[in-house]
C-alpha cells in the first residue's frame, strides 16, 4: 500500500535536489516551510508532531532541507512532509504539503462496516499500525 | 426644478405630474450628472435599441422598469420619496464595432433590495424590464454590488480554503469526474464506477445534472452503492475522497431528506442544479453550513440565458450572485475543453468566483472594480472535453483552485476507469512540479507529459489515445475590446 496524501504522491520519490526546488518556489513566494511527521497515516489525522517551529525568517532552500534531512535520521520510519504556508490575506492556509519520506513499509487500512438501520452501513477508517502503541509501530521505531 | 435639457432631464414640476405617457428620460430616470453614491449598486446593460428610440432614453426605460416606473404617470409616486427609489441611468456607451448597442449604467439605490435576498434583487434586475417592447434586445453584463449588501449574504458554505483544509489537499487543482453513462447505470454499477476512479487517483467523482431519482436508480439506492465505493477508495489510497450526490428534486421537502441522508452515510458533499432556483440555493447554502457539507453547484440551463451577446445575463453576473448565494463550487468554464468559453471571459468568471477584490478590466469582460469584503471564494469547477494532454493549457488558464474533472477521460481510458484517474493525476502532479520548479511548462507542456509518462502507463496510454484532441471553435461572447479565438 502506498498512500497517496500530499501533492505528489503519484510521482516517484523526490530526490533531495527535487525537494531543494520546490522549498525555493515556496520561499519565493513568500511562505514559510515547515517539517511535520507522524506514525498515525490516518487521512483525519490533521496533527502531525511539528519538527520544530515553522521557519518563518529562514531563507535558505537548503536550511529547510537540512532539517528535513535532521527530522529523517531522527525518524526513520516515520511519514515526514514538507509544509508551505501562505499567511497573506485571504489565504491564511497551508499552500502546498507533500512527504519527504514513507516508512519502508505500509501496511495500510481496514475498513471496518458496521451494519445500521435500513441498508445504511457505518464506515470507520482503520490504520493497521494504530493496533500498536506509539513506539512500537513501524518496527519499533520512535 | 429645471426645464428638460437637450439630454432629456427633468421637466418642469408641473408638467412631470400630468397625467398620461411621458418619455422615461423625462421623469428621473435619465440623469447624465448623477455621482453613483458607494452604497448603489451598478448595473452595465448592453441595449439595443429599437428603431427610432434614442440610446439615452432606452437607458431611462429599463432604469425606470427596473425599479419605480410603469408606463404611464401616476399620482401615488407623489406619496412617497420617489427620488430616492427611482434607478438613475447615467451614462451610455456605444459599443466598440457594434452597430446600435450601447452599454447603459445604471445606478440602484441600496433599499431597494431586501437584504440578503438574490430572488428579490433578480425580480427588480432582470425582472419585467427584459421583455420590454422599446428595446430589440437587453444584457446584463455586469454589477457592482456594494460591499454594504454583499455583507447582508451568507456567502460559501466553506469556501476554496475550508475545503482543502477539510480534505486535507494543497497546492494543486483538485480532480473529479462525472460518472458516466449519465442515465441507466444500476446503483450498483454506478457505485463501480465512484470505486474505480476515486481508487485511482481522482479525488471527486460526481453525479451528472440529470441524475436524480428515476426508475433505473432511485436516490437512497444511489447514496448508499456511492458512499461503498467513496469508502473503499478511502481504504485503498489513505485519502479523503467524496462523491457530489445529487439531492436536486422536485420540492424543498424533497431536499433536504436527501441531503439529510447524505449526511447519515457520510458524505462530505452535496450538489444542487441551478434549476431549482435562486431561493432554493440559497437554502442549501444555509443547511450545507450548517450541516459540514460542501455545496456543488452545476449551472444547468444557464447558457439559455448566458451565451447570446446581446440578450440575457452574461455569467459572470451570474457567478457573483452564486457566491453572494452560498454555494462552494460552480462550474465556470474550461477554455479548452468542449464547451464555450473565451479564455479572457472565462479569466474574469474565475477571478470574480476567488478574489477578494477584482478590479475593472474591459479585456476581461469585467466593467467594475468589485470588493467582496472578506468572502471566501467559490471553487470554479472545469468539466467538459478536457483530458490529461492539455494540462499544461489548463493549468495556465485555469490555475490552482479550481476543479478539474475528466469524465470520458477518465472513464474512457483504454485500461479502465481507474487507469484513467491515474493518468490525470500523474500529470497535474508533474505539471505543478514542473511549473514550482521555474519551468515554463506551456511552452515545454508536451515534454513534462512525455516524461512524467515513463513512469506511468497509464499517462503514456491515455496520451497517446486522447493527445491531439481539441476543440477549436470560435466563442459567442468575447470581449468587446479584444475578440480571441478559443484555439491553444
Amino acid at each position: 500500500m502506498h498512500i497517496t496524501q500530499g501533492t505528489f504522491s503519484y510521482l516517484p520519490d523526490l530526490t533531495d535536489d527535487e525537494i531543494r526546488k520546490q522549498i525555493q518556489y515556496a520561499l519565493d513566494n513568500g511562505w514559510p516551510c515547515s517539517v511535520e511527521f507522524t506514525d498515525d497515516p490516518h487521512p483525519r489525522n490533521v496533527y502531525w508532531e511539528m519538527w520544530g517551529l515553522p521557519m518563518f525568517d529562514l531563507e535558505d532552500a537548503a536550511g529547510v532541507l537540512a532539517e528535513v534531512n535532521a527530522c529523517r535520521k531522527a525518524k526513520p520510519e516515520h511519514y515526514i512532509r514538507l509544509n508551505a504556508y501562505d499567511a497573506s490575506y485571504g489565504k491564511q492556509t497551508t499552500a502546498l504539503s507533500f512527504i519527504v519520506q514513507r516508512p519502508s513499509e505500509e501496511p495500510g487500512f481496514r475498513l471496518d462496516r458496521q451494519e445500521w438501520h435500513d441498508r445504511t452501513i457505518r464506515y470507520t477508517l482503520h490504520p493497521y499500525v494504530a493496533d500498536q502503541p506509539h513506539g512500537e509501530r513501524y518496527n519499533g521505531h520512535k | 426644478m429645471a426645464d428638460t435639457d437637450v439630454n432629456g432631464a427633468k421637466k418642469k414640476k408641473a408638467d412631470r405630474w400630468s397625467a398620461g405617457v411621458i418619455p422615461y428620460a423625462e421623469m428621473g430616470y435619465w440623469m447624465p450628472d448623477y455621482q453613483p453614491k458607494d452604497t448603489d449598486t451598478i448595473c452595465a446593460f448592453r441595449i439595443t435599441p429599437q428603431p427610432g428610440v434614442p440610446p439615452e432614453e432606452a437607458a431611462a426605460a429599463v432604469a425606470g422598469e427596473s425599479s419605480t416606473a410603469t408606463w404611464t404617470v401616476v399620482w401615488t409616486d407623489r406619496l412617497t420619496n420617489y427620488e430616492t427609489y427611482q434607478a438613475k441611468a447615467f451614462k451610455v456607451e456605444q459599443v466598440p464595432n457594434a452597430e446600435n448597442q450601447y452599454i447603459a449604467y445604471i445606478a440602484y439605490a441600496i433599499d431597494l433590495f431586501e437584504e440578503g435576498s438574490i430572488a428579490n434583487m433578480t425580480s427588480s434586475i432582470i425582472g419585467n424590464v427584459f421583455g420590454f417592447k422599446a428595446l430589440k434586445a437587453l444584457r446584463l453584463e455586469d454589477m457592482r454590488i456594494p460591499l454594504h449588501y454583499i455583507k447582508t449574504f451568507q456567502g460559501p458554505a466553506h469556501g476554496i480554503i475550508m475545503e482543502r483544509e477539510h480534505l486535507n489537499k494543497y497546492g494543486r487543482p483538485l480532480l473529479g469526474a462525472t460518472t458516466k453513462p449519465k442515465l441507466g447505470l444500476s446503483a450498483r454499477n454506478y457505485g463501480r464506477v465512484v470505486y474505480e476512479a476515486l481508487r485511482g487517483g481522482l479525488d471527486f467523482t460526481k453525479d451528472d445534472e440529470n441524475i436524480n431519482s428515476q426508475p433505473f436508480m432511485r436516490w437512497r439506492d444511489r447514496y448508499l452503492y456511492s458512499m461503498e465505493g467513496v469508502n473503499r477508495a478511502m481504504e485503498a489510497t489513505g485519502e479523503i475522497k467524496g462523491h457530489y450526490l445529487n439531492v436536486t428534486a422536485a420540492t424543498m421537502e424533497d431536499m433536504y431528506e436527501r441531503a439529510q441522508f447524505a449526511k447519515e452515510v457520510g458524505s462530505v458533499i452535496i450538489m444542487i442544479d441551478l434549476t431549482i432556483g435562486f431561493t432554493a440555493i440559497q437554502s442549501m447554502a444555509k443547511w450545507a453550513r450548517a450541516n459540514s457539507m460542501i455545496l456543488h453547484l452545476h449551472r444547468a440551463g444557464y447558457a439559455t440565458y448566458a451565451r447570446q451577446k446581446n440578450h440575457g445575463v452574461n455569467f459572470r453576473v451570474l457567478a457573483k450572485w452564486m457566491r453572494l448565494a452560498g454555494v462552494d463550487h460552480i462550474h465556470s468554464g474550461t477554455v479548452v475543453g468542449k464547451l464555450e468559453g473565451d479564455p479572457n471571459m472565462i479569466r474574469g468568471y474565475y477571478d470574480t468566483l476567488r478574489l477578494l477584490k477584482v478590479e475593472k478590466n474591459p479585456r476581461l469582460g469585467i466593467y467594475f472594480d468589485q470588493d467582496w469584503g472578506s468572502m471566501p471564494g467559490v471553487m470554479p469547477v472545469a468539466s467538459g472535453g478536457i483530458h490529461a494532454g492539455q494540462m499544461h493549457d489548463l493549468l495556465h488558464y485555469l490555475g490552482e483552485d479550481v476543479v478539474l474533472q475528466f469524465g470520458g477521460g477518465t472513464i474512457g481510458h483504454p485500461m479502465g476507469i481507474a487507469a484513467g484517474a491515474t493518468a490525470n493525476r500523474v500529470a497535474v502532479e508533474a505539471m505543478i512540479k514542473a511549473r514550482n520548479e521555474g519551468r515554463d511548462y506551456r511552452k515545454e507542456g508536451d515534454d513534462i507529459l512525455k516524461a512524467a509518462a515513463k513512469h506511468s502507463r497509464e499517462l503514456q496510454v491515455a496520451l497517446d489515445t486522447w493527445g491531439d484532441i481539441t476543440f477549436n471553435y470560435e466563442s459567442t461572447d468575447t470581449p468587446d475590446v479584444v475578440e480571441t479565438p478559443t484555439s491553444v
